[in-house]
């Protein structure tokens, strides 16, 4: 039965979205616009966009009609800190792109080259919703190595299509705090005095470009390759994912940003309830796990369930992730998320935080993160309230391309289960 | 059970005192004693709730009473006896106190980035049998603390997955104590860790030493028992002899094993993949010793019948997979898979993290069954968190479900626990109030977080 029903979906699928207009009736739609939450919606898709939406639209003849009574459409979930389609097994070097230790290139690593779209991982994922990640390196430590970038990160969609780059080199990453601190020698006032002298050093090679192509240029620690991906972050047109947790490291980087002309969004701030006002008032995002409430080092002692809500109530705009790098476990982006609702977020905030707040954060607002007419059909229908582990998606479109039902761990439990 | 026949041995004022052969000292069996005595408490009715008492019931408008530390009776809309406390529980859901087969709390303590909290893995050898996790639990993690504001009331301690035997485990009840003697769930029996696969050869193979290879894996188990009977033997030959002369010399590696052989001790195995689980299951049966549970078992879905059969716990996750080789064929579907099949499932934690939401990664798995239409009622699925877990911790006589006689260990949820919204609003054990969310004062203890910049409330 089970394999039956999978074989129909699969069939389904493969009549291209673009031949057919489909219906979704009846359904509470998230719209994640001015718009709200519709209660009994109607959102007609045709051509992999969304055609009309809203409460009182006509469906229009032969389409394809989808009951969504007692459903929920919600835009695709986007993953934010996650390295999605640049791993396969975690403990399988060889089958993970997520993190270099080459020492020429630390900040021009861009992981937005050489994705995997066959990964088995991304299917699961979108049985989580998920439909967008932003796939971001990490650093692969050893010893005599102290480069201070981790690389650029990049938004991609989970369509398994060789053409899976949504937007690349969003964002470039670099981890502060304790982290930073230890690749700067051992010590915060090390690394902030390191990162000084590295936004002058490329501020200097953007300026004498000719000069150092005749090899005339000041020496300097870090490589062409590097320089030149850090320029736009020295004149704020990239922003800067700035990974910190201690409450006086979050305001010694806004105000370190501030002074440096950086675009910044801060990754993890586990304290940052503490200093929620501050990071409010520099109009910087912030990337959180809402699970994140131990004490794991001196920098988290103040770690709390209630972050998410307090930053939201501060005016922050707040977007959820799981874990840091997360791929295996991203389909528990929308648990997280719950768990963030049942500790004081309203749950229309956490919905906005795993989907148009990091499109827009990430400059990807046209592809993914709301339901508008005109705009891109990225989404999903639950069987239920989408935040609940008890509901399941129904339907689920990446940017226009209807996704099937199935992954892997399907397939394995169809060939074991009685 | 040897030390109290000698306790009532020398009770027995009036017997002739024994001969200098048979007074020869046997071994104390529990040198490290629980401390643990539960405080009086007043009775308490839980009345209105929705209650889930993990012996396949879902009781409407349920009535819940604890007195002297006990479950006194469950049942629909009973009356509250003169005496007790009642609280007002419509809306609700009551489950009986949160187990957690798979911790190390307290062994890898908070903050968990410091070397120096990091006790859990004694890797100088792949037989640390002889280790205790116990001399290495810190009592003021705060992790207990997050772990018993969801609910967790019991919890097994093992030590790390790095060597082929680790050592004991020790059962905890999560009650607030300077000690772990006055954490110790007395009568509970001790655990066996004992791990396959991949960890322990690549933590020796790297060494440049054996175990290198599965095949090292197995033939390092096959020794160990060898040994082990060999010592057991011994031990018993002195014990039921006329004892004269010196005993045997004791060797704390070889009396765990050889507690593992005569039943006392239950094997608590590290072991992922169906083909290893099938070898393990062989060498219990070569050396006589069962098996009790199996943790992670991410494949134990593809050999549930043997399992079924062999009457083994499995104890797993529904999201945590592909992580490594041996975890890659992980699906949502293994607990339910394992329940419906007539065995023994359970989600664990072996995360601080996760402790704190058992009752999700169950939803997550009762969910996945609903999906390939295995028909598992939340009734039963509440028991991959309680009663089950009881059962893999040989403490299923005394909590694990709501029944009378039972110590009461209970939760009060703010709603289904199935719901990702749910939190625990009160929790007690032996019938104390260990939590209650109302309370500031029933929040965050651990002595670490006293002062600190951070400390909330």
């Amino acid at each position: 039965m089970i394999r039956l029903l999978a074989t129909c979906a699969a069939l389904a699928l493969a009549a291209p979205a673009a031949a057919e207009t489909v219906a979704i009736v009846d359904a509470t739609l998230m719209t994640m616009t001015d718009a709200g939450e519709i209660a009994q919606g109607t959102i007609v898709i045709r051509d992999g966009r969304i055609m009309a939406i809203g409460p009182d639209v006509t469906v229009p003849a032969g389409a394809r009609v989808v009951d969504g009574r007692g459903g929920v459409v919600t835009p695709g979930f986007i993953q934010a800190d996650s390295t999605l389609g640049a791993v396969e097994v975690s403990q399988v070097p060889a089958s993970a792109d997520r993190a270099t230790h080459s020492r020429s290139i630390s900040a021009g690593f861009d992981i937005s080259l050489g994705l995997n779209p066959d990964s088995i991982l991304l299917p699961v994922s979108r049985l989580a919703g998920i439909t967008h990640a932003v796939t971001t390196p990490l650093y692969d430590d050893r010893p005599g190595r102290d480069l201070q970038f981790s690389g650029q990160a990049a938004v991609i969609d989970l369509a398994q299509r060789s053409d899976m780059v949504t937007r690349p080199r969003v964002a470039m990453v670099l981890e502060m705090g304790e982290g930073g601190a230890e690749r700067a020698g051992g010590a915060r006032g090390a690394a902030i005095v390191a990162l000084r002298a590295t936004l002058d050093d490329v501020r200097h090679f953007a300026r004498h470009r000719a000069a150092y192509d005749r090899g005339e240029g000041r020496p300097q620690r870090l490589s062409r390759i590097d320089l030149e991906a850090l320029v736009p972050v020295a004149e704020g047109r990239m922003p800067l994912i700035v990974k910190v947790d201690r409450a006086s490291d979050i305001v010694d980087m806004i105000a370190f940003a501030h002074d440096e002309g950086l675009r910044i969004i801060l990754d993890g701030a586990e304290e940052g309830w503490r200093v929620a006002a501050a990071i409010a008032a520099a109009k910087v995002p912030v990337i959180v796990d809402p699970l994140a409430d131990l004490p794991r080092s001196f920098s988290q002692i103040g770690a709390s369930m209630d972050n998410a809500a307090r930053l939201h109530a501060a005016g922050v705009t707040v977007i959820l992730k799981t874990g840091s790098g997360v791929a295996h476990r991203a389909r528990e982006l929308r648990y997280g998320a719950g768990n963030a609702v049942a500790w004081g977020l309203p749950h229309a905030a956490a919905v906005a935080a795993i989907t148009i707040n990091p499109a827009r954060v990430f400059g990807v607002a046209d592809h993914a993160g709301s339901l508008a007419e005109g705009g891109a059909a990225d989404l999903v229908l639950w069987s239920g309230d989408p935040l609940e582990p008890l509901s399941q998606p129904r339907l689920i479109f990446v940017e226009g391309i209807e996704t099937p039902l199935t992954a892997r761990p399907l397939d394995l439990r169809d060939r074991y289960a009685p | 059970m040897i030390a109290a026949a000698a306790a009532l041995a020398g009770c027995t004022a009036s017997a002739p005192p024994p001969s200098p052969a048979s007074s020869a000292p046997t071994v104390d069996h529990d040198p490290f004693p629980s401390s643990y005595r539960p405080p009086a408490a007043r009775p308490v009715a839980l009345v209105g709730a929705t209650v889930l008492t993990a012996t396949g019931e879902e009781i409407a408008n349920g009535t819940l009473l604890m007195e002297g530390g006990r479950i006194a009776a469950v049942g629909a809309a009973l009356p509250v006896p003169p005496g007790y406390r009642t609280i007002d529980a419509r809306g609700k859901w009551i489950t009986p106190g949160v187990i957690d087969a798979h911790s190390h709390l307290g062994a890898w303590s908070q903050p968990e980035t410091v070397d120096a909290h990091n006790d859990v893995n004694e890797l100088t050898d792949p037989n640390t049998a002889q280790v205790w996790v116990e001399h290495s639990v810190w009592p003021q993690d705060p992790g207990f603390d997050t772990a018993r504001e969801a609910g967790v009331t019991t919890l097994m301690i093992l030590p790390g997955s790095g060597n082929l035997f680790g050592g004991r485990s020790v059962t905890l009840k999560n009650v607030r104590s300077v000690t772990v003697q006055g954490m110790k769930f007395p009568g509970a029996p001790y655990g066996l860790k004992i791990a396959c696969g991949e960890n322990p050869k690549r933590v020796y193979g790297g060494r440049g030493r054996s175990p290198s290879t599965r095949m090292g894996n197995v033939a390092g188990y096959r020794k160990a028992w060898i040994d082990a009977a060999d010592y057991a033997r011994k031990w018993d030959a002195w014990e039921q002899g006329d004892r004269a002369g010196d005993p045997p010399k004791r060797d704390l590696q070889l009396e765990t094993l050889a507690g593992v052989l005569r039943g006392e001790i239950l094997v608590q195995n590290h072991c992922y993949r169906a083909d290893e689980m099938a070898n393990m299951i062989d060498i219990a049966h070569e050396f006589g010793f069962r098996i009790r549970t199996f943790h992670h078992a991410s494949e134990a879905y593809k050999i549930a019948p043997l399992l079924v059969r062999e009457d083994i716990c499995v104890a797993t996750w529904a999201n945590w997979w592909g992580y490594k080789m041996e975890v890659f064929d992980a699906i949502e579907e293994n607990a339910a898979l394992i329940d419906a099949a007539g065995g023994c499932a359970i989600i664990h934690s072996d995360d601080p993290i996760l402790i704190q939401r058992l009752n999700q990664e169950a939803a997550a798995a009762l969910s996945a069954a609903w999906r390939a239409g295995i028909e598992i009622s939340k009734a039963q699925a509440v028991r991959w968190f309680t009663a089950n877990p009881a059962k893999a911790l040989g403490i299923a006589d005394k909590v694990g479900t709501l029944e009378p006689g039972k110590n009461a260990d209970v939760v009060l949820w703010s709603a289904d626990p199935f719901s990702i919204y749910a939190r625990a609003e009160k929790v007690w054990i032996d019938g104390a109030i260990v939590f209650d969310r109302a309370d500031p004062a029933y929040r965050r203890h651990s002595d670490f977080l006293i002062g600190q910049a951070g400390e909330r409330r």
